[in-house]
């Protein structure tokens, strides 16, 4: 049986659509990121499923059950709130028992849900704190906490590591993999971060403009972006998108000239390109490398250098003003303003339709 | 060096405590002199030690008149808190209608007192008044409200009520915003009531504001005399007359300057005694909650 199931969910605020026709399978167990900048509807979305907001059209599943119509609490659901939403007044074990007295669950058993919860977010010694004398990291256990005792079968977090610290950013990133391994149960994630929905994830829901976009596994999103959108806002730093046209070629392969008359081979079919169309040629950084100038595909110019350490990212303005961003040697002796070239790795590149639609090169076995 | 900037620093506050004193530190002060004094309007009296005090205690009007201040503020505190809780529970919410709601209900909240009370006068006049009119409708006889003893504080009650809700309303709207919105949320994940929502997140909540209201309710309704005086004049025969207009009576109809002092010195430490019991009350009891 599959876990949550979301068929053709329609939402509109007044006269302004936030979700067009929304439609999800997830698998049992299984973690689901939704990926967006803000305004996507990806919070909306969650917020729908938690009861929070109500659909105008389309239907919620969870585990063979119609969700939609019933009230939050009673829908098998648990959400950790971006701000915690943690009771003030109450103690850390009177937060994370709340709602289990509201269902009635035996007083023994509210103990040792509690207590195990505790034991596992290593909070035990704090059960008896109010919410205002801890950390934001500890409050954050509590809100996972609260969840937890609740035994749900789908765990609703909005943007849940947004509020932390860099460095317990990445523990609690750490924590949620190894919580969702324990956890008998599917997780869905909203998150603007791709590094956290690409670490955590099994699958990303990529969301913008009120639409989902592309649901794929991490790393295919990441080579087959679905098209220019998810292309440019997965990944970092952004894919470069650059104005290209066909060329002429006996190669069953299309052969695209850049603005600055600059060809590059590409692994995508020519059959199937829309014909004599404004093309765009995706490239990641990884996809160019430096080259002494004339020895390139094109030649360009250096304007800003990003040391990384482990390699050094080369932006680089071309000859038309088109900028491109190269990737080079972590120790790159390049300077702000040298003249390079640019060999552009033409198998590996994205061609987009002018839709945006994505055309990717033949994978190479 | 120090002490230069310490006067310098005076300076700033100067016209501040200069009025603080004259209207505030001098009268207290004069006041408690006044009180150990046999004074009228004319010469300064002499000393009679603690007598006024003794007086005080052995007369009936006196203790009438506090019993009377007693029972009008259990009559109004409980019912205006509550009244202006569930008014505040209706009205927080946003929108053009709410808006004007709270505006007329706030309204009351700026006549002067000598409106009120000529506007409950005919509300409550038994022959022609609005409740009149209301209980001959219902085929009852109007009842006397103002020259009943049994009626007359809570007359007093319900006219206060009405002149006074509107700034509890506000202080109760104000911290009924100060809760967080996805509280709420969380608590309807939580499968609470509304009934428990209400008891287990915005009673909690509103903690500080309920003690507010209350403290801020008991002193104001302890010194209550201008409704008594002007609707009822204290009568009849004393029923609605209150410990501040046996003040008001004692010092400025008898001259009794002296006597009249040693009343409001007990009522003041009266005011603070309630008061304090009552911070003190719902310090104890929030740790108790764990609150």
């Amino acid at each position: 049986m599959s876990s949550l199931e979301l068929k053709d969910v329609r939402k509109a605020f007044g006269a302004t659509p936030v979700l067009d026709g929304v439609s999800l399978t997830m698998e049992p167990r299984e973690f689901i990121a939704f990926l967006g900048p803000s305004g996507s509807g990806k919070s909306t979305l969650l917020r729908i499923i938690a009861g929070l907001e109500t659909l105008d059209q389309g239907e919620v599943w969870l585990e063979g059950r119609r969700i939609d119509p019933l009230p939050p609490g009673a829908r098998g659901v648990a959400m950790v709130f971006q701000h915690y939403a943690l009771y003030p007044h109450m103690s850390v074990r009177e937060n994370m028992a709340f709602g289990l007295r509201n269902a009635r669950v035996p007083r023994d058993e509210i103990e040792s849900r509690v207590g195990e919860a505790a034991r596992v977010l290593e909070i035990e010694d704090h059960l008896d704190k109010k919410p205002g004398q801890m950390s934001g990291g500890q409050r954050q256990r509590v809100a996972i906490g609260r969840a937890i005792v609740k035994h749900p079968r789908l765990f609703l977090l909005d943007e849940p590591l947004s509020n932390l610290d860099a460095a317990l950013r990445m523990r609690t990133r750490v924590e949620l993999a190894q919580l969702r391994q324990r956890v008998d149960a599917a997780f869905i994630m909203v998150t603007h971060d791709q590094a956290e929905a690409m670490t955590l994830a099994d699958r990303i829901v990529v969301m913008n403009d009120r639409t989902i976009q592309q649901i794929g596994l991490p790393m295919e999103i990441y080579t087959r972006p679905a098209n220019a959108f998810v292309a440019r806002f997965v990944g970092s730093p952004a894919m470069t998108l650059a104005p290209a046209e066909l060329a002429e070629s006996e190669s069953e392969y299309a052969r695209v000239r850049l603005g600055d008359g600059a060809l590059v081979e590409t692994r995508v079919k020519r059959a199937g390109l829309p014909s004599g169309a404004k093309l765009q040629l995706g490239l990641r950084p990884e996809m160019v490398s430096v080259a002494e100038a004339g020895a390139g595909t094109a030649d360009a110019k250096v304007v800003l250098l990003e040391r990384l350490g482990e390699r050094t990212l080369v932006y680089s303005v071309l000859a038309d003003g088109l900028e491109m961003i190269a990737q080079d040697e972590g120790v790159s002796r390049l300077q702000v303003g040298d003249r390079i070239g640019l060999r552009i790795e033409g198998a590996v590149a994205h061609l987009f339709g002018p839709d945006g639609a994505a055309f990717h090169p033949e994978q190479s076995a | 060096m120090n002490a230069e900037r310490d006067w310098r620093g005076l300076l700033f506050v100067a016209p501040f405590l200069l009025l603080y004193s004259i209207i505030l530190v001098f009268p207290l002060f004069r006041g408690m002199w006044l009180s150990l004094h046999r004074v009228d309007l004319f010469g300064d009296g002499n000393f009679v030690g603690f007598g006024n005090y003794a007086r005080l205690a052995g007369d009936p009007v006196f203790a009438t008149s506090l019993a009377n201040t007693f029972i009008v503020t259990l009559m109004i505190v409980p019912v205006l808190s509550v009244l202006a809780l569930l008014l505040a529970l209706a009205l927080n919410s946003a929108g053009r209608g709410t808006a004007i709601v709270r505006g007329i209900f706030f309204s009351s909240a700026v006549l002067s007192v000598t409106i009120v009370t000529l506007i409950w006068r005919f509300v409550l006049a038994p022959d022609a008044g609005l409740l009149g009119e209301a209980w001959q409708a219902l085929g009852w006889d109007p009842l006397p409200f103002l020259s009943d003893p049994d009626l007359v504080l809570p007359a007093l009650a319900i006219t206060t009520i009405w002149w006074s809700l509107g700034l509890p309303m506000l202080l109760f709207l104000a911290g009924l915003q100060q809760i967080p919105g996805d509280m709420y949320e969380a608590a309807s994940l939580d499968n609470a009531s509304r009934w428990r929502t209400f008891w287990r997140i915005t009673v909690p909540s509103l903690r500080r504001t309920i003690l507010l209201v209350v403290m801020l309710q008991t002193a104001a309704q302890l010194q209550i005399f201008g409704q008594a005086q002007l609707l009822t004049g204290g009568g009849p025969s004393g029923a609605s007359r209150t410990a501040v207009l046996f003040l008001f009576e004692t010092a400025f109809g008898r001259w009794e300057l002296g006597y009249a002092s040693a009343a409001a010195e007990i009522l003041f430490l009266i005011i603070l005694a309630v008061t304090l019991t009552q911070y003190w009350a719902t310090g104890r009891a929030t740790e108790a909650q764990g609150g």
